[in-house]
């Protein structure tokens, strides 16, 4: 609990400084992540990892080099699932590119930013790395070690972004505005005129979560869904279900839930169950759980996903460069699919973990479904 | 003054006496609920009152164990680790086949005797003191559940384990729903109180509580108090774990929190941190205001940031009161 505030605390103080001050509420940058959504994605067919949408291929013959390649990789930390999910396919991924790679040198930031920039200056001074991989901590911390590492390698960096465009290329599916689009757009068209919704968010000042939301706003504001309240969880089930109950002890019928990221969305349907009430028209993520019930509750839901394949992405991009091949940059957008009902039974899988993401791309990988912790 | 009126006075001077032994807990509680019922009168309602006894069992639960460790002159700040070991263990045996719950509850509870008694070796015999022991033990907890578990959820809770926090008998004659959860809770709090008010055991932890030189020198076998006192906090970790994921489930940070609220229930229910004084029905009902204060301000919504402030502000004032009222009676 100290730990999370201490998060909360940091997490304002860090989106209430004036130098870096980072809108969540853009225009610009929400109408073009709408276009995006519609754009059909380029790529080989049935690898989204591998597919983009928009932008333009990028010249990278000056990295050439030949193989095997060292990769040196700076992780912010698996201190959540998603970052489980997505490291283990990472680690899969290098295993399909084992003549290529002769050394993957990775360091754990633990999710503490002073700790990854002494990692990335360590790795930079002591290894021998032909390209440096970088998932950043936060944003504004870790930009000037980044540009100090563009100067000696490539560097690509993925999930959240950095304040400089000196990277080889970036990696992100869509984005936060997409996810925010998705999830309200649905719940619209789901609800009667002025249904009501309750909103349930993670925590404040997190890039991330925070355009989920405003875009979410937008679009309920644009169709007449009245928000009930928008809560804070800190992303923990037993709040998350009081939080719930709370409300429908308040104000009776809930026609609809919307979530920041699915991982308490399990916790917000009991809440339903528990006071004998209808199920409400809810978003969750591709989170296993999460899918299980929506299939046997019969829900009326939708997960958009910010999908773990990124992981794998990071590793193809790394290899494309240093064989000086073209990719899409400066900013790579993945596409960023949602599940729908349509789509549901090819990503349910009980016999994997609760909070593994389907979105991993890794059905075929090696080591699968074991690797992931599933049977 | 005549005969009635001396009468009225003798009555309401008894009546200002109650009042001034009950627990400042009680007193808190009761201003929270009726805050409360002013915006959802359901709470009143017997099924609404259950439910919030339902939500609020795991801490009342956790805080009477804590209070054990408290009473005897330490802290115990590895219990939140514990729930979260007990919940991750469990769905990681379990994994969904109903068939094991019995025996994973029961390894679970033979983790937190063992849990609970190197605690309480370590504070007796290493003589660590037990704020820094239990932070080792904190850590280390936390560290084995996200090792054995790959610092993701594995494993699934099949309906029979959860029911503990989530099963509701309806029909029940007079109070309409009864809980699964808030039976348990009433158990552990019969047994806890029996153990602290009515046991020699009870009456000893008090002691060395209260100056355990003395108590050494009296003969009370003070390191074994200790140990069973740590023990009890550990074993009513599990419980708790056990209700708190049947209510919400499987997940990494399932106890946060739970150390520092299960003192801050102390306190306010009237225990002495630095032991020899401290009630069972107390605790639980310090356990309960922090509970209700929680879903005032959930009720209230209020902006997340001025909550914690209000939440901090309460919790000190309620403390110093509850501390106060201690001095003035002595």
């Amino acid at each position: 609990m100290l730990l999370r505030t201490a998060v909360i605390v940091a997490a304002l103080t860090m989106a209430a400084a004036p130098a870096i001050a980072q809108s969540f509420d853009d225009p610009k940058e929400f109408a073009r992540q709408r276009e995006l959504m519609k754009m059909p994605p380029q790529g080989p067919a049935g690898k989204p990892w591998e597919q983009h949408v928009g932008g333009q291929m990028i010249d990278t013959s000056k990295y050439k080099k030949p193989g095997p390649y060292r990769i040196c990789f700076s992780n912010a930390g698996v201190g959540n699932p998603w970052r489980v999910v997505g490291w283990n396919t990472m680690q899969a991924e290098v295993e399909l590119h084992k003549q290529d790679i002769a050394q993957f040198i990775v360091a754990d930031a633990e999710s503490k930013d002073d700790k990854q920039i002494s990692d990335i200056n360590s790795m930079l001074s002591g290894q021998r790395c032909d390209i440096l991989i970088v998932s950043p901590n936060t944003t504004a911390a870790l930009t000037p070690a980044i540009e100090q590492a563009c100067q000696k390698v490539p560097v690509i960096t993925f999930d959240r972004g950095v304040l400089t465009s000196c990277p080889v290329t970036h990696i992100v599916p869509i984005g936060g505005y997409a996810f925010g689009i998705y999830s309200a757009q649905f719940i619209a068209d789901h609800v009667a005129a002025g249904a009501k919704v309750v909103a349930l968010r993670i925590l404040p000042g997190v890039d991330v979560l925070e355009t989920r939301w405003s875009a979410a706003k937008h679009i309920f504001e644009e169709k007449g869904v009245k928000i009930l309240g928008a809560e804070f969880t800190d992303g923990d089930r037993a709040k998350t279900k009081s939080i719930v109950s709370d409300y429908i002890a308040r104000y009776g019928q809930i026609d609809a839930v919307w979530m920041d990221a699915g991982a308490t969305s399990t916790a917000a349907i009991e809440a339903f169950e528990d006071a004998g009430k209808k199920y409400p028209v809810i978003n969750g993520e591709d989170q296993q759980d999460f899918l299980q019930k929506w299939k046997s509750a019969n829900l009326t839901a939708i997960a958009p996903t910010y999908p773990t394949y990124q992981w794998r992405t990071a590793i193809i991009a790394a290899l494309h460069v240093l064989k000086g091949e073209a990719v899409p940059g400066p900013i790579w957008d993945l596409p960023d699919p949602a599940i729908t009902q349509a789509d549901l039974d090819k990503y349910v899988n009980p016999k994997l973990p609760p909070l593994h993401y389907a979105m991993c791309g890794c059905e075929s990988m090696p080591g699968y479904p074991q690797r992931w912790g599933g049977k | 003054m005549t005969v009635a009126a001396k009468h009225t006075k003798a009555l309401s001077a008894r009546g200002v006496a109650v009042i001034g032994r009950l627990n400042a807990s009680y007193l808190a509680f009761l201003a929270l609920l009726i805050v409360i019922a002013c915006i959802t009168p359901s709470i009143l309602e017997p099924a609404g009152f259950m439910n919030f006894l339902r939500r609020g069992a795991p801490l009342a639960v956790v805080a009477s164990g804590q209070l054990f460790v408290i009473v005897v002159g330490g802290f115990d700040l590895s219990v939140g680790s514990l729930i979260t070991l007990t919940v991750m263990g469990s769905a990681l045996l379990i994994n969904n086949d109903p068939g094991k719950t019995w025996w994973v509850i029961a390894t679970m509870y033979g983790i937190g005797l063992l849990a609970g008694l190197i605690n309480g070796l370590v504070v007796t015999y290493l003589k660590v003191p037990s704020i820094i022991a239990t932070l080792g033990a904190l850590l280390s907890i936390k560290g084995l559940a996200l090792a054995w578990s790959g610092g993701s959820p594995q494993g699934y809770l099949p309906d029979n384990f959860r029911q503990f926090g989530r099963l509701t008998l309806h029909d029940v004659p007079g109070l309409g729903v009864l809980p699964l959860a808030v039976i348990v809770l009433v158990v552990v709090v019969a047994v806890f109180t029996w153990l602290l008010h009515r046991t020699n055991f009870g009456r000893l932890a008090l002691v060395v509580g209260d100056n355990a030189a003395a108590a050494a020198l009296a003969g009370v076998p003070v390191r074994q108090i200790r140990i069973l006192a740590f023990v009890l906090s550990a074993l009513s970790a599990v419980t708790a774990g056990i209700l708190l994921g049947g209510f919400s489930g499987v997940s990494t940070d399932a106890g946060d929190g739970f150390e520092l609220q299960s003192i801050a229930a102390a306190v306010l229910g009237g225990a002495k941190l630095l032991g020899g004084r401290g009630s069972v029905p107390g605790v639980v009902s310090g356990a309960l205001s922090l509970t209700a204060l929680f879903t005032l301000l959930n009720l209230l919504g209020l902006p997340k940031p001025l909550r914690d402030a209000v939440q901090g502000l309460i919790l000190i004032a309620a403390a110093a009161y509850s501390v106060r009222r201690q001095e003035w009676s002595g």
